[in-house]
């Protein structure tokens, strides 16, 4: 049987918990993210046949390391690849939300945009066209209530078709200013050369221009620990590579 | 295992980011990157979310601005908090006098039923003279006010008001050298201390986490709200017109609090500028959307949890310390009881700080709750042979004139009960996050220095212009 590793991404306060724990009820326990004190949720639940392990990441505003929070799910969302990443978002706010999103298809296709209290936006007369937001971000889209547990069926099927590769997302690609394009197209070579096509060239490009040290830090730990000479699960290192 | 990289070496992960770091320029182009996924969403939304009703959306965003606004902020923030001690000292008055009679006729019973029995006088000394005054004064002087400024303060924090506290704290936390979280964990501090402690963990800044740690015993904690409301209704409204004398207490203990998170800022400026050097992080508060509180639950609800809790509290560690006073008070050693050995040992040094020995022991042996310092006082002053018959707060008011207060005693016992050590739990709460024997004496050790001097100055001035 196929397991699939989901990861829940979104804003503080947009009910991912409420997500998390409706998916997998009492199938998760949480402690703590290896040598951090930010809490790490895991769980399991199944859909079609299908199992899926899920994690809910610390919820953030953005994923550029201003704190461990936001390391922790930028490491997770890059190092351990998710096939899934489900970027939860808060319909009444939807704009100030986004912005996290397209930061996660920065990093990876695999996503599906979960639109979630739709009944909270619907009551303030919020109307969302759905199909034309998923058209623009060129992934999936799903709208639920996680706190009335609709919507939710629809959304897995989604997870499913991403996961299996079904449906193969091609993401927004944010156009930035020339002075930074440029730079981008400079550095992007480079680093295919470095780091080969482990990660997304272009969004690793803009983490080095913004002086992201935490990330080069990161690839350094990973770089010691993915070298074929040193073979050994050490202490700390996550199972499930 | 992830694949190992196409160039393994760490150098080349260095030159890459020195690369980087070169076509930046040394430029920050984070804003740059923001602003263009800003302009992005923008669009996105523009083009697929469509609004029925702005005005339904707008309503937060006005009163946000209003309560937020640099003018409008913090004369807002004072008068609420003005008002709900007003309420809490206007409306506690009249059910502490019926509490405290109630117990003194029941008092009465008690004493004539003892000795009906022929109980053995000191018998009847350790449970009706200590314990049961004890406890009956504790609950007729604490649990009126705190019946009432729990749920209010509780209301108020179901409405959505806290976090408008803490973003317009924020813009003084940062000026101060601190973390803008700190305004919250402060406005924890507000409840109790020892939780507010645990839930500095939100501060991920060590440099700002002892910051907001060493400074947060500088607001009034659940124990320490009784003691403030009681002593400025007694004390320093005394000369005003009875129809304002409410109103001017409410400001009394108001400015109290001003007084703790001055002193907060203050400390966390000369830390930030001394030991605790550094810039403070950013942070992003979310102000959640305004809420009708649920009035019933909430009161119900914080009954129990707050008036109730602190209450017990009080009495399952005054109960016995009422016995242990009233006999501590009635052996004598050497003519004189052993408590007023002990308070004579204090007392020059606390007279110095406008205190008596009564009080400074009070507070001494109050380390382990905040809650318990008043009724040790009184119980202190009771059992030393002023017979007083406890049926009111007029009769609180004249045990403590009959040992020579004033209001320079008042106001320096406020003082010293807002800026003085923490609470023993909070102490341990102060070790177990901080694991530093270091930072825990020192959070105890500042603040004490800070009430020493406050107070000695308070005292020496007061004297000095011949003011008492």
């Amino acid at each position: 049987m196929t397991t699939y590793r989901i990861a829940l991404a979104g804003n503080p306060n947009t009910g991912k918990s409420t997500l998390f724990n409706a998916l997998t009820g009492l199938r998760q326990h949480t402690g703590n993210w290896a040598g951090k004190t930010v809490e790490r949720a895991e769980g399991e639940f199944t859909h079609n046949g299908k199992t899926f392990r899920v994690i809910d990441l610390p919820g953030t505003y953005s994923l550029y390391s201003n704190s461990a929070d936001e390391e922790v799910a930028r490491n997770y969302i890059i190092f351990e690849k998710p096939d899934v990443t489900i970027v939860v978002l808060d319909a009444t706010s939807l704009e100030r939300n986004l912005n996290l999103a397209l930061q996660v298809l920065e990093m990876t296709n695999r996503v599906v945009v979960c639109i979630n209290l739709m009944d909270e936006a619907a009551k303030l007369g919020i109307r969302i066209n759905l199909d034309r937001i998923s058209e623009r971000l060129g992934v999936p889209v799903a709208a639920i209530s996680a706190r009335s547990k609709t919507g939710i069926e629809a959304l897995l099927d989604l997870v499913e078709k991403v996961a299996s590769g079904r449906i193969v997302p091609v993401p927004i690609r944010v156009t930035y200013s020339e002075e930074i394009e440029q730079s981008i197209q400079k550095l992007e070579p480079f680093i295919r050369q470095t780091l080969g096509d482990l990660f997304p060239a272009r969004w690793v490009a803009l983490r080095l221009l913004d002086g992201d040290g935490s990330l080069l830090a990161a690839l350094k730990e990973h770089a010691g620990e993915s070298a074929p000479v040193k073979e050994v699960v050490n202490y700390g290192q996550t199972v499930c590579h | 295992m992830a694949k190992p990289y196409a160039t393994n070496s760490s150098n080349s992960l260095d030159s890459l980011f020195a690369a980087a770091a070169k076509l930046a320029e040394g430029n920050s182009i984070r804003d740059g990157i923001v602003s263009d996924i800003y302009k992005t969403t923008h669009e996105i939304c523009r083009e697929s979310v469509r609004y029925e009703d702005r005005k339904k959306l707008e309503t937060t965003y006005r009163l946000d601005k209003i309560v937020t606004s640099p003018i409008w902020g913090f004369p807002i923030m004072l008068a609420i908090l003005g008002v709900v001690f007003w309420i809490t000292i206007a409306g506690a008055n009249v059910p502490s006098e019926m509490l405290a009679s109630m117990f003194t006729w029941i008092e009465g019973y008690l004493t004539a039923g003892f000795q009906a029995l022929h109980v053995p006088e000191w018998i009847h000394g350790v449970l009706v003279l200590g314990f049961y005054r004890g406890t009956s004064w504790v609950i007729s002087v604490m649990l009126p006010p705190m019946a009432i400024f729990f749920p209010v303060f509780a209301l108020l924090e179901n409405f959505g008001f806290l976090p408008r506290v803490a973003f317009n704290m924020d813009r003084l936390f940062k000026k101060s050298g601190g973390h803008g979280k700190q305004a919250l964990t402060m406005s924890m501090g507000f409840g109790c201390n020892a939780a507010a402690i645990l839930s500095t963990r939100i501060i991920e800044s060590p440099r700002e986490r002892i910051l907001a740690i060493l400074t947060n015993n500088f607001v009034p904690c659940n124990g320490r709200w009784p003691i403030l409301i009681l002593l400025a209704s007694l004390f320093m409204a005394v000369g005003v017109s009875s129809q304002y004398q409410t109103m001017v207490t409410a400001f009394i203990v108001m400015g109290m609090v001003l007084i703790g998170v001055a002193v907060t800022l203050a400390v966390s400026w000369v830390l930030s500028k001394t030991a605790l050097r550094g810039i403070p992080t950013h942070y992003t508060l979310e102000l959640p959307p305004y809420r009708k509180p649920q009035f019933i639950k909430t009161i119900l609800i914080s009954s129990r949890d707050k008036s109730w809790n602190v209450l017990k509290r009080a009495v399952l560690v005054a109960a016995p310390a009422g016995v242990i006073t009233w006999i501590l008070g009635n052996v004598d050693v050497g003519g004189t009881s052993v408590l007023n050995h002990m308070a004579a040992f204090f007392d020059p040094f606390a007279r110095a700080i406008g205190l008596d020995g009564f009080i400074l022991m009070a507070f001494i042996l109050g380390l382990p709750a905040n809650e318990i310092v008043l009724p040790i006082l009184l119980m202190g002053y009771m059992s030393t042979g002023a017979m007083v018959d406890a049926d009111g707060l007029d009769n609180i008011k004249q045990i403590f004139l009959d040992h020579g207060w004033t209001w320079l005693t008042a106001l320096n016992t406020m003082l010293f009960s807002l800026l003085h050590y923490p609470c023993g739990t909070t102490l341990i709460n102060i070790y177990k996050e901080t694991k530093s024997v270091k930072w825990t004496v020192l959070s105890g050790v500042i603040p004490l220095a800070i009430a020493i001097a406050v107070t000695f100055a308070v005292a020496q001035t007061v004297r000095a212009f011949g003011w008492v």
